[in-house]
């Protein structure tokens, strides 16, 4: 797994339940104090030992804890503005999900994210299919559904969109999983505001 | 089976073989295809309008360098300075090729890339392509733009959005990549930081007794050899002393009150030997109870025979551990690197250490410092 991948899941546990929380499932999950490396590959049983560890220490399901870190990664602002730029409306941003892959990879060769691809059905009903192929069974095939499903919501919010969001399990062979969503509404509240340009730096005069 | 495919089927055949070949690096790579046309467009179907959505920072300029037509994008970022009429020279400064300041040089100048600024502020620079309309030097051009590398400030300054880049534009990719980039740089810099930090720690680790917190033996002979060098070929190693000191009755310490009390004492040790000597002197623990003292610029006798006397009087201060006392003492051997025509510090410290034994032999608690004759 991707440094980057295992450092998310490191900040949000830390940002959320605070350091003591991060420090015993670090030492739990048999990794050293200052955690994982964001330019680094790891093995896949780390990712999921720290899952774990954290899941039951907290109580909570472990896609229960992976949509929370969608919502979490969302927060960020460089990663909201890189999902703002699919486009103006909810429903673009859902289109521009097929090209999240390529886009990704195209600064990260190896980040390892599962390609999506987007059906849209007539009254708003759309579904996002996950990752075909040798991805299927593997950590990141597990763990991308939920995430995603959390991003997706907290991604309607941002757009001030109402959705109904599901997630399907596995179906047939080669398949990831899939998630539903139910546009009822594109514009139901007042987003936050986006702009393509990035903000002037400050200057000293 | 090959026989038998009609003669247009088998040319297809054959190019799709040249290409799969070229893909593969095996043959060479095919011309473009030609595409003859089926017939001439009519090319008053395409409407400013279509024009716009296939190139939305097209400019479309009469024979004289007039605008006709231009894209919504390029409309965007020209604001009020875009008017039908005003001339591409007026509106923009061409900066590359130079001296390219009227039609005629446009036309002259081909299909190559063009280097463009905005005359108002913010002086957004573009890049473009000027194809003539016509044979003729009637007939206008037809420019295409886009953003050159200050794309994101290009962005920011005239407030664009997705929609202003056409679908085939990969300029929504490149922004998209900037953020990325910077994102993961923030990272790597994180990275960096601590690594520095581990490796600064690592390092300090590696050359300190962790009892004492003094230096450690690799420690001094990194501190001797820098002071061996520190005289450069031609010039004198600064002059130094060099003392070696060994504790008196340690050994009881341990016996009779433990570990721990020991540890205390070697701990009090390191506090007065650090109080006893200056900045810029090293103190190394380079044993269970000796320790060696490299006193820069200390060269007289009298002065270095005074503070080893200060030193044991102070070592023999009773170190109160646990319900005990601790007694101890100490002697001291001490050389001058101005005594030594090539002063290497395994010589050194070895006469240190004979100089050391003498002041045991006289009854401990002494200080000898070994001068030649």
């Amino acid at each position: 797994m991707h440094g980057l991948v295992n450092r998310s899941l490191q900040c949000f546990l830390r940002d959320t339940y605070g350091g003591d929380l991060w420090d015993a499932v670090a030492r739990r999950a048999g990794i050293g104090p200052d955690g994982f490396e964001a330019m680094q590959i790891y093995d896949d049983a780390l990712t999921e030992a720290v899952l774990g560890v954290a899941a039951q220490r907290l109580a909570k399901p472990p896609e229960a804890l992976l949509e929370d870190l969608g919502a979490y990664l969302v927060s960020l602002e460089p990663l909201r503005r890189l999902l703002r730029f699919g486009g103006v409306g909810y429903a673009d941003f859902l289109h521009s999900l097929d090209d999240l892959q390529g886009r990704a990879q195209l600064a990260l060769p190896d980040l390892g994210l599962p390609a999506l691809r987007l059906v849209a059905a007539p009254g708003g009903q759309f579904a996002l299919h996950l990752g075909g192929g040798d991805v299927a069974g593997c950590t990141m095939a597990r763990l991308a559904p939920p995430v995603l499903a959390g991003m997706l919501r907290a991604m309607a919010d941002d757009y001030g969109a109402l959705v109904l969001i599901e997630l399907s399990g596995p179906q047939g062979a080669g398949r990831a999983g899939a998630i539903h969503i139910d546009l009822l509404q594109a514009r139901y509240a007042k987003g936050r505001r986006f702009h393509l340009g990035l903000p002037v730096a400050e200057v000293a005069p | 089976m090959r026989a038998a495919l009609p003669p247009a089927a088998r040319r297809a055949a054959a190019q799709e073989t040249a290409t799969l070949a070229a893909l593969a690096g095996t043959g060479p790579a095919p011309a473009a295809l030609p595409m003859p046309p089926m017939a001439m467009p009519d090319l008053s179907q395409l409407s400013p309008d279509l024009l716009g959505v296939l190139m939305p920072m097209f400019l479309w300029l009469d024979a004289l360098g007039r605008v006709q037509a231009a894209g919504p994008t390029l409309r965007k970022v020209c604001g009020r300075a875009l008017r039908p009429g005003v001339s591409l020279f007026d509106m923009f400064v061409i900066t590359r090729p130079p001296r390219l300041t009227s039609m005629a040089d446009l036309r002259a100048h081909g299909s190559g890339r063009l280097h463009l600024a905005l005359r108002a502020r913010p002086r957004t620079g573009l890049r473009g392509i000027a194809v003539p309309l016509g044979p003729g030097l009637e007939g206008g051009m037809l420019l295409n733009l886009s953003f050159g590398l200050t794309v994101a400030d290009a962005v920011r300054d005239h407030a664009l959005t997705d929609s202003d880049f056409a679908p085939t534009d990969l300029t929504v990719e490149m922004l998209y990549l900037i953020e990325a980039k910077s994102a993961v740089m923030g990272e790597l810099r994180g990275m960096n930081l601590r690594l520095e930090r581990a490796h600064r720690n690592a390092v300090a680790e590696a050359l300190t007794d962790p009892l004492t917190g003094l230096a450690n033996r690799r420690a001094l002979e990194l501190a001797l050899e820098a002071a061996m060098q520190a005289g450069g070929r031609s010039e004198a190693v600064p002059p130094f002393a060099l003392a070696h000191l060994d504790l008196d009755f340690f050994k009881q310490v341990n016996d009779t009150l433990g570990h721990a009390a020991g540890d205390a004492v070697l701990t009090e040790v390191a506090r007065i030997l650090k109080a006893e000597t200056r900045k810029h002197d090293l103190v190394a623990r380079v044993g269970g109870d000796e320790f060696v003292l490299v006193l820069r610029m200390m060269t007289d006798p009298a002065a270095l025979e005074a503070l080893g006397r200060r030193i044991i009087a102070r070592l023999e201060a009773p170190v109160l551990v646990g319900s005990g006392a601790a007694t101890i003492s100490g002697s001291l051997g001490v050389v001058l690197s101005v005594d030594y025509a090539d002063p290497a510090p395994e010589r050194m410290l070895a006469d240190a250490d004979r100089a050391l034994y003498a002041s045991k032999h006289r009854g401990r608690a002494a200080v000898t410092i070994l001068r030649p004759e």
